[in-house]
């Protein structure tokens, strides 16, 4: 998939006259393929240098050291951290358990109370009500429409108990960014801690832990065309935030997290960093412009289709759209060259949808007619108007085909209708 | 999840997808499902003088799974007799598009449909001699 990506990238000549290679991935908030500049990188840490960082005594063991260390800095640098802030992890499910887990679990003597939002990861959330069998308290923040959290809402929520805010930087689902400097400036002058997931917004939008008064980050390698496997805690010296750790043994990472430290892995998340770092601001534009191209074609072609979120607040790659009428595992399976994620959560056995778009108060049956589509490094200009092209006529076909389209077309209003359920 | 040959080809090229007209006497019209659990078929069937269904049509707002099973059930049910076509079973729809286990209630949904279209078309002829179910 990289190499394949990378040759799309580099504009070489495709098999077929117009038609780019096929599946088309279109889900690049769900992972990214790992950058070949990335693998290049990692590859010697596997074989030829292959020692143990840990290991002080030899040469191996050095060269291991310098290299996790580089990488370290690399992190810190995307984030305008320091490297002694920068903890390996095993990516950004362990680190957001860690930071959440860890300082609730550190400071239980004083303070007992965690602030999050409805729309955060499942493994936030999750960690939230573990926490509250443990006998926290946790306040679960409401968003808008637009997907963004209320500022007066989270002030007043906040107790002299309260020891820490999570809120993740950049939804998974809806892309939308989070007011972060806001936040941080309302936890700082309130001495709370602010914890928040970064996975989807490293390397995709500014971040500087400094100036937006963050204490904990999580990060994410293979959401940023890393390797999976591998993530970080940024935990921040000034204010100093002390956590209890969740893996114990040799007190590597400052006893924050033991176990030998995964040479090619942390190379490899250096180095994704150092390349998003370079390459952010170009990126992120060329993702917006093809993004919007897509957007315009659907809007333009495609009648009563609504977006999830709002627009200017959101990750350059990010789009996710309802699609009325049309439902979005039918449409998935009728666009099987395209990789795109559902909002629709059928193939659970809950029949829940979406709950993120639950939370932006999106109807359930429009929430599941959604479909994310996520654009991102290799994605081609090609790729976006095949794609256009595979979802316009996908959805006229379902809809031809659906008893919904039909009734609004006759003006019956679906609301008025005693539905069964099942 | 992957999905029999059947059951894709039910859904690339479903069988008797439209409309009857719902207030024609021949035609009974059975809607269920909900847009807020993702799955809504509509099936209608036209019933000539001697009870034999002569026609089927359906419109499905749901996943493939759906598509297919109430494209299938109009397949079976063309040629059939009321009673005939109400022996048809979910698990038999769901044996014949090999539906994975999450998507059993697909199938039921297209019992229900038969069920409720052949209720409706009963309901607007019987009159008063045979109830309503």
């Amino acid at each position: 998939m990289a190499t394949e990506a990378k040759n799309m990238a580099q504009g070489e000549k495709m098999n077929g006259a117009n038609r780019p290679p096929l599946p088309i991935y279109l889900d690049y908030q769900a992972t990214t393929p790992t950058d070949p500049r990335v693998v290049q990188a990692m590859l010697p840490w596997f074989t030829e240098k292959f020692g143990n960082p840990h290991s002080r005594n030899h040469a191996y063991g050095w060269e291991a050291e310098e290299a996790v260390e580089k990488a370290r800095a690399q992190i810190g640098a995307i984030i305008g951290a320091d490297e002694k802030e920068i903890v390996f992890t095993s990516g950004a499910t362990e680190s957001n358990n860690l930071a959440l887990q860890g300082v609730a679990r550190f400071y239980k003597d004083r303070k007992n109370h965690l602030i999050t939002a409805v729309t955060e990861h499942k493994c936030v959330l999750d960690t939230m009500r573990h926490l509250e069998q443990e006998g926290f308290n946790v306040t679960y923040l409401p968003v808008a429409k637009d997907g963004l959290i209320d500022l007066a809402e989270l002030k007043a929520a906040i107790t002299d108990k309260t020891v820490l805010v999570s809120i993740m930087a950049a939804n998974n689902e809806i892309g939308v960014i989070q007011p972060l400097a806001e936040i941080g400036a309302i936890c700082r002058e309130r001495g709370v801690f602010f914890h928040t997931d970064a996975a989807q917004a490293v390397g995709k939008i500014p971040l500087d832990v400094k100036s937006m008064k963050i204490d904990l980050m999580s990060i994410s390698g293979h959401k940023i065309y890393g390797p999976k496997g591998i993530g970080a805690l940024y935990v921040g010296r000034k204010p100093r935030v002390r956590l209890q750790a969740l893996i114990h043994g040799g007190g590597q990472e400052r006893g924050m997290r033991s176990g030998t430290l995964p040479t090619p892995l942390c190379v490899g998340l250096g180095e994704a960093c150092a390349i998003a770092q370079r390459e952010m601001g170009a990126e992120a534009e060329r993702l917006k412009r093809l993004r919007d191209r897509f957007y315009a074609q659907i809007k333009k072609r495609l009648p009563e289709v609504y977006l999830n979120g709002d627009l200017e607040r959101r990750l350059p790659g990010n789009l996710n759209l309802s699609f009325a009428y049309v439902e979005g595992e039918g449409l998935m399976m009728g666009i099987k060259d395209l990789c795109v994620s559902s909002g629709s959560a059928c193939t659970s056995a809950s029949l829940e949808p979406s709950y993120v778009l639950r939370a932006l108060g999106v109807e359930e049956e429009m929430a599941h007619t959604s479909l994310r589509i996520g654009f991102g490094r290799f994605t081609t200009e090609q790729e976006v108007d095949y794609a256009v092209e595979h979802i316009v006529s996908s959805v006229n076909r379902l809809r031809a085909m659906s008893p919904l389209w039909e009734m609004a077309q006759e003006g019956i209003d679906l609301k008025s209708i005693q539905w069964a359920g099942h | 999840m992957s999905y029999s040959e059947k059951l894709i080809d039910h859904y690339e090229n479903p069988r008797n997808v439209g409309s009857l007209d719902k207030n024609a006497a021949d035609v009974g019209t059975g809607l269920v499902g909900a847009p807020a659990c993702g799955d809504v078929m509509k099936l209608q069937i036209r019933v000539n003088e001697q009870g034999i269904i002569e026609d089927a049509k359906f419109k499905t707002f749901g996943c493939g799974s759906a598509i297919a099973s109430s494209s299938l059930a109009t397949e079976w049910i063309k040629g059939k007799t009321l009673d005939e076509a109400e022996t048809i079973k979910n698990n038999q729809i769901a044996q014949h598009l090999a539906l994975p286990p999450v998507k059993i209630h697909c199938s039921v949904l297209a019992e229900d449909a038969i069920k409720a279209a052949v209720a409706d078309y009963r309901a607007k002829h019987a009159g008063k001699s045979e109830a309503a179910e």
